[in-house]
């Protein structure tokens, strides 16, 4: 039996607006499933009675006519996103009883547009992983571990809470945040679509800040279609974030089509890595020509500095966090762990509120920012970084948007990767470089692994034509005609 | 560049973390091991290459000089881990 709960935002969308459902009938739905699903951890805060008076409120205005383009429409945030009145926690003890006097813009968007608030989900601390693993409210279950397997499977990070709760039903659409690959790499462990837009279409202001030149907030949702109607609501100017673009928003969900006739697809040689799997190169073969089928023309392109992006991030980003992360000193809000003076009291909060990998990332980035070490670090990762947008210049010269796998191998077991820093951060080799040239890009599910877990396939465009990597994805999406449900969740 | 226990020490002091003594050199493996990852970006040239500090050029408009927030003093201190009368009560700085 399925209920209301395994609606995507689109159709949801349509049966409310025909009266066929109400918000709270769907509301109450997505609650049920999400207490069903407490084994996946997905939840940092439900918020049910938050959701239910915001769903009630929503029927009214549906029986009013003054329907908001999402109204009635339940989605998940992950817990990064400031709400007002609503802990959030940034995956981190220091922030563990953090209540935020005020709201985020990308969710004031959302609740003005009539979308019901479900709960706040778990993430990385402070965003920085890619398992999930990191969180001070532990581990994020993926719905695809098959049963009896222990320990369960990742669902990547850092929006893992997001990716798990849409891939397992418990809600049609949740929000992410990408740094170095956060919303498309866990989407594509758990089997779903997830979307970056380009840096600057979604307002910072309100997000906990990690890397504030690569972060950029995004959706989640199981088809590219809702994605973009989630993205569409999320998107727009804010002079509340000095590098927000004063930018119109398209109608992406409008112009969707999925053609991609005459298109120019990009291969990027440098993306076929030593050692991937066969399953990973094979399927991004039949996706070039699913594409090719449809009419696009393929193109080999080169981006010769890929090798060098996931090293220019973790000089970027740490040395980012490393000043972002100085505003928690237990002072004016979070944690405070008392010591004999002011120096102590700061090092002790920090010491006892920062987890491992966060205090790793603040460490790097306090040596590399640190006097000597200036030049030879900061400075030469940033003129990497004009080099590696250089080449996604040169490439869009000769394409229109580029198709590449999203992660170098399907879920992994928690625990796994965790020794060995490096091997984890690699896990983001073919994600990162959007995030450092601040393009557009989409994970969509393609296919399982012979393991039976889901694999992805990126789609790169150029600064702010989301249209084309929607387009693209949408047609990968009609070709791939990925059906395949997670082990827990029965068919419909 | 390969770091030593001491020099893990100075970085935290200036990072404002207490690192446990018997984690220092645990921590200067790992911090080693990615500075050595991350040191490959020698090999780039990067001769006359301007320093990426913004990836799109962004025009950023001025806004009238006046006040747009304010007169919030509950709502700032609401997570306040101390306070009275209406401060925020912090450590002794000055003997």
């Amino acid at each position: 039996m399925s209920g209301p709960e395994r609606l995507g935002l689109v159709e949801a969308r349509a049966r409310l607006r025909r009266r066929e459902l109400s918000a709270v009938e769907l509301t109450r739905a997505c609650l049920a499933a999400m207490e069903r699903g407490r084994g996946l951890n997905a939840f940092v805060t439900e918020t049910p009675e938050r959701a239910l008076a915001m769903a009630e409120a929503a029927d009214g205005r549906l029986a009013r006519g003054e329907a908001g383009p999402l109204e009635g429409l339940p989605v998940a945030v992950k817990d990064l996103f400031c709400t007002a009145g609503v802990r959030t926690t940034a995956g981190s003890r220091i922030l563990a009883d953090f209540v935020p006097p005020y709201e985020s813009t990308v969710t004031a968007r959302l609740w003005q547009a009539g979308a019901v608030l479900l709960g706040k989900t778990n993430l990385d601390e402070f965003a920085m992983g890619s398992s999930n693993t990191t969180s001070a409210f532990g581990p994020v279950v993926n719905p695809w571990t098959p049963p009896g397997q222990d320990p369960p499977l990742v669902p990547g990070g850092s929006s893992g809470g997001s990716a798990a709760a849409v891939a397992g039903f418990l809600c049609p659409a949740a929000t992410g945040t990408d740094t170095g690959g956060s919303i498309r790499q866990p989407a594509a462990f758990c089997g779903i679509v997830g979307i970056k837009p380009t840096y600057g279409r979604c307002s910072r202001f309100g997000i906990v800040a990690f890397a504030s030149s690569l972060d950029q907030a995004g959706a989640f949702a199981r088809s590219v279609e809702d994605a973009a109607l989630l993205l569409q609501a999320m998107s727009g100017f804010d002079p509340n974030d000095a590098t927000s673009a004063d930018l119109a928003v398209p109608d992406w969900v409008g112009g969707l089509t999925g053609r991609v006739k005459g298109l120019r697809i990009g291969i990027p040689e440098e993306y076929r890595l030593d050692g991937m799997p066969a399953e990973i190169e094979a399927l991004w073969a039949r996706g070039a020509e699913w594409l090719r089928a449809q009419g696009a023309e393929l193109v080999e392109v080169s981006l010769p500095h890929t090798r060098y992006a996931l090293p220019t991030y973790y000089i970027v980003a740490p040395a980012e966090a490393s000043s972002n992360l100085a505003r928690y000193d237990g002072m004016r809000y979070g944690l405070r762990v008392p010591g004999r003076d002011l120096v102590e009291t700061y090092a002790r909060t920090r010491g006892e509120g920062f987890g491992a990998e966060v205090r790793r990332r603040i460490l790097i980035g306090t040596y590399v920012l640190s006097a000597g070490y200036y030049d030879a670090y900061y400075l030469k990762a940033q003129k990497v970084r004009r080099r590696i947008v250089q080449d996604f210049e040169a490439a869009f010269a000769r394409c229109d948007a580029l198709l590449t796998p999203t992660a170098p191998s399907a879920a992994f077991a928690i625990g796994e990767k965790n020794d060995d820093p490096v091997a984890m951060y690699l896990n983001d080799v073919f994600t990162v470089t959007v995030n450092l040239a601040g393009l557009p890009g989409i994970s969509v599910p393609a296919g399982l692994s012979a393991a039976g877990l889901p694999l992805g396939l990126q789609v790169i465009g150029r600064p702010w034509d989301e249209a084309t990597v929607l387009d693209v994805g949408r047609a990968l999406e009609e070709a791939a005609a990925f059906r395949a449900l997670p082990p827990a969740v029965p068919e419909a | 560049m390969s770091l030593d226990k001491a020099l893990v020490a100075r970085v935290a002091g200036l990072a404002r973390i207490a690192v446990p003594d018997d984690q220092l050199q645990p921590l200067a493996g790992e911090l080693s091991s990615i500075l050595r990852w991350i040191e490959q970006l020698a090999e780039v040239d990067t001769e006359g290459v301007e320093p990426l500090r913004s990836v799109h050029p962004i025009r950023r408009a001025r806004r009238a000089d006046e006040v747009t927030d304010g007169g919030c003093r509950e709502a700032i201190l609401a997570n306040a881990p101390e306070r009275e009368d209406g401060y925020f009560v912090v450590p002794r700085v000055v003997e």
